[in-house]
């Protein structure tokens, strides 16, 4: 009879292996791990995916268990990270960066039972899921605001480094602004990195002085927003709300919110229904909020609000046609709008930016 | 006069932006005339930022904020002493174990201070004086730090050339055999420039998280304690060329920026490179120049007194 009951438990065991589904038992806490590409408190990019994180802690709590490892370099090192988040038990993994995609996939491939979400890549496998926010439909507003709010006529905008999701921003800022200003003038200075708080803010001097009385940013710290609040000039904030550090200055600012989506897929994971999918929420998913209008007059602000709900309605769609290249080629048709995928590999500026695509 | 206001900005910008660098290499230049290499400068200018930044929130004292970043960078210089000075363990090793130490630290330290922001330091202004033309902007209307630089600058340089202090200093870098021969007390005078390099540091971060960007984030110094080094060799281990070279390098990054807003068609790849590669070019010609008379000559050396 022993015999029988320890065959019956070393059959049921190797069931449960065999099955592996990703299953989480409801007496067991489900292990979530996450990786930044940047320190917590960057006020930035790696902060508001952690805000996400303690999102999933208040909404499962003693559920879940998360843990997270910040400032990991794109490349070898995060392919080490992620293995040994996985042996430290985690079977929910969040990969946060563009660079950590060929790691996490090189481990997702050893360790199929584990599920693995990376963000902003483009690769999936069945237990790899990729997710991405549409920031550029956030960036057709401040156009607009911009364009109307410049005294000036010339705006000035501080970019990171020259990767599509960058120049898409650009050409859907431009494209905003061309629809209330088509005169707008825009001036580009590139940092050529995330995360350089003091060059940021040279940046931004550089741009007022150069006679830019509306600063956007596409960096990751509220440099630019202190220094345009210095000098008496508005701009708009990035990844997080930081109307604290421009009281005056700020006219709004993209907000990424990633908690709708984690609670989303830790809820699935914990149901065993999690699949491999690929996500790009935008303005109407919640992925993408705008954080209040401030310090314009209140036409400016219904127009801002307007654009806004014909966004999230489907009603606009940033990068609807007629759009013309740099050297007046039509890329996209009156009526028509630019594919998803063609935004993801976005490489030209369109017309009315006086200068080039850096490298081209 | 638009283009005369332009200009006067412009300045002003360079003269701000070299001033971090400036304060760090100066506290370096003193540490390695003393005969010790310590790589841990970008280390005690993040921790200056940090503790300069939580104790002004705190107390509501940029003074108060700017003093205990200097303490800050001194207590981790003091760290790095110890190893490499009192141990004799490996001068490089020890540096970058304190970089290290250092950013941990800071994040630490800063973490309940993400979000937050300070006043920024006042620039001071002179009546009459700081709106004078072009140079107005730059020499006057500038925050204490910048004039605080200069200051210690020309202590540095005057010090170090006239006193006997800057002698002995001077002598324990090129041969501390020698100079232990003559009853100075090597290690001891070492750790003193080490600390006055800690110090230096401290001042350079408080710059940074009180006065350029007075907020505190992560890993905000971005790499300037390495550029700081770099410069102490690029001046040649002299005051002057190190004030030449900060603001050389502070020239070509502001105005790689304006470059890029005139839209010139220039890669901006290149133009973000441009800074470092005027450094590198500079210090081959400095190098052609003035052969022969390079770095002190025990730098780098551990120094263990023969019983």
């Amino acid at each position: 009879m022993r015999k029988f009951i320890s065959m019956a438990v070393a059959l049921t065991a190797g069931l449960v292996l065999a099955a592996g589904a990703p299953v989480a038992h409801a007496a067991e806490k489900l292990k979530i791990g996450f990786i930044y590409v940047g320190p917590v408190g960057d006020f930035g990019w790696s902060y508001q995916h952690d805000q996400g994180r303690k999102a999933v802690e208040k909404e499962f709590g003693d559920k879940v268990e998360t843990t997270f490892v910040e400032n990991v370099q794109e490349g070898p090192d995060a392919e080490r990270v992620i293995e040994q988040l996985v042996r430290a038990g985690n079977t929910l993994i969040f990969t946060t960066s563009f660079g950590f995609m060929e790691p996490t996939l090189k481990v997702a491939k050893r360790h199929p039972k584990v599920m693995f979400e990376h963000a902003t890549g483009y690769k999936r496998e069945k237990n790899v899921a990729t997710y991405n926010a549409k920031f550029h439909e956030g960036r057709y507003i401040l156009g607009q605001i911009a364009a109307k709010v410049s005294k000036t006529g010339t705006v000035g905008y501080i970019a990171s480094v020259p990767i599509p999701e960058v120049i898409a921003g650009i050409d859907s800022f431009m494209l905003g602004a061309q629809s209330v200003n088509p005169n707008l003038k825009i001036k580009i200075v590139w940092v050529n990195g995330w995360f350089d708080p003091a060059k940021e803010a040279d940046a931004a001097k550089a741009l007022i002085d150069q006679g830019a009385d509306v600063i956007a940013q596409h960096t990751d710290s509220p440099a630019a927003m202190q220094a345009a609040e210095a000098r008496g000039v508005k701009a708009f904030g990035q990844s997080s709300n930081m109307i604290t550090f421009g009281p005056k200055a700020q006219l709004t600012s993209i907000v990424d919110n990633w908690a709708p989506y984690y609670i989303e897929r830790v809820k699935l994971a914990l149901d065993g229904k999690w699949t491999s999918t690929d996500t790009w929420g935008g303005l109407k998913d919640g992925e993408v909020q705008m954080a209040p209008y401030t310090n314009m007059p209140d036409d400016v602000k219904k127009m801002a609000e307007d654009t806004e709900e014909a966004i999230k309605s489907g009603k606009l769609h940033p990068f609807k046609g007629p759009i013309y290249k740099q050297d007046g080629t039509l890329v996209v048709k009156e009526g028509e709008v630019l594919a998803d995928k063609d935004i993801l590999s976005l490489n030209w500026y369109v017309k009315g930016i006086d200068d080039k695509v850096p490298g081209q | 006069m638009p283009e005369f206001t332009i200009l006067g900005a412009v300045l002003a910008s360079i003269v701000a932006a070299a001033t971090p660098l400036l304060l760090a290499a100066l506290g370096e230049l003193v540490a390695e005339r003393g005969g010790t290499l310590n790589l841990g400068v970008e280390g005690m200018m993040i921790v200056g930022a940090a503790v300069g930044y939580a104790t002004a929130y705190g107390s509501g004292s940029l003074l108060l904020g700017t003093a205990a970043a200097v303490a800050a960078g001194v207590l981790l210089s003091l760290v790095f002493a110890g190893l490499a000075i009192w141990l004799a363990a490996n001068q490089v090793a020890s540096g970058l174990a304190t970089t290290i130490l250092g950013l941990g630290i800071a994040g630490l330290i800063g973490s309940p201070f993400v979000g937050t922001r300070l006043d920024a330091a006042p620039t001071l202004h002179i009546p009459g004086l700081t709106s004078l033309p072009v140079i107005g902007e730059m020499v006057f209307g500038q925050d204490a730090f910048v004039y605080a630089s200069l200051v210690l600058l020309a202590a540095v340089g005057y010090g170090l050339a006239r006193t006997r202090a800057g002698l002995v200093l001077r002598a324990v870098g090129e041969s501390h055999a020698a100079a232990h021969a003559l009853g100075h007390p090597v290690r001891r005078i070492r750790t003193l420039a080490v600390m006055f390099g800690g110090a230096c540091a401290g001042l350079a971060g408080a710059h940074l998280s009180l006065a350029y960007t007075p907020f505190w984030a992560s890993d905000m110094t971005a790499g300037r304690g390495w550029i700081a080094l770099a410069l102490v060799v690029f001046s040649a281990w002299k005051p002057l060329w190190l004030l030449a070279g900060a603001y050389l390098f502070g020239a070509v990054s502001i105005l790689q920026l304006h470059v890029q807003g005139f839209g010139l068609g220039i890669p901006a790849q290149f133009l973000s490179a441009l800074p470092y590669l005027a450094t590198v070019i500079a210090l081959v010609i400095i190098s052609l120049l003035k052969r022969g008379q390079g770095a002190p000559a025990s730098l780098g050396m551990p120094f263990i007194p023969d019983r």
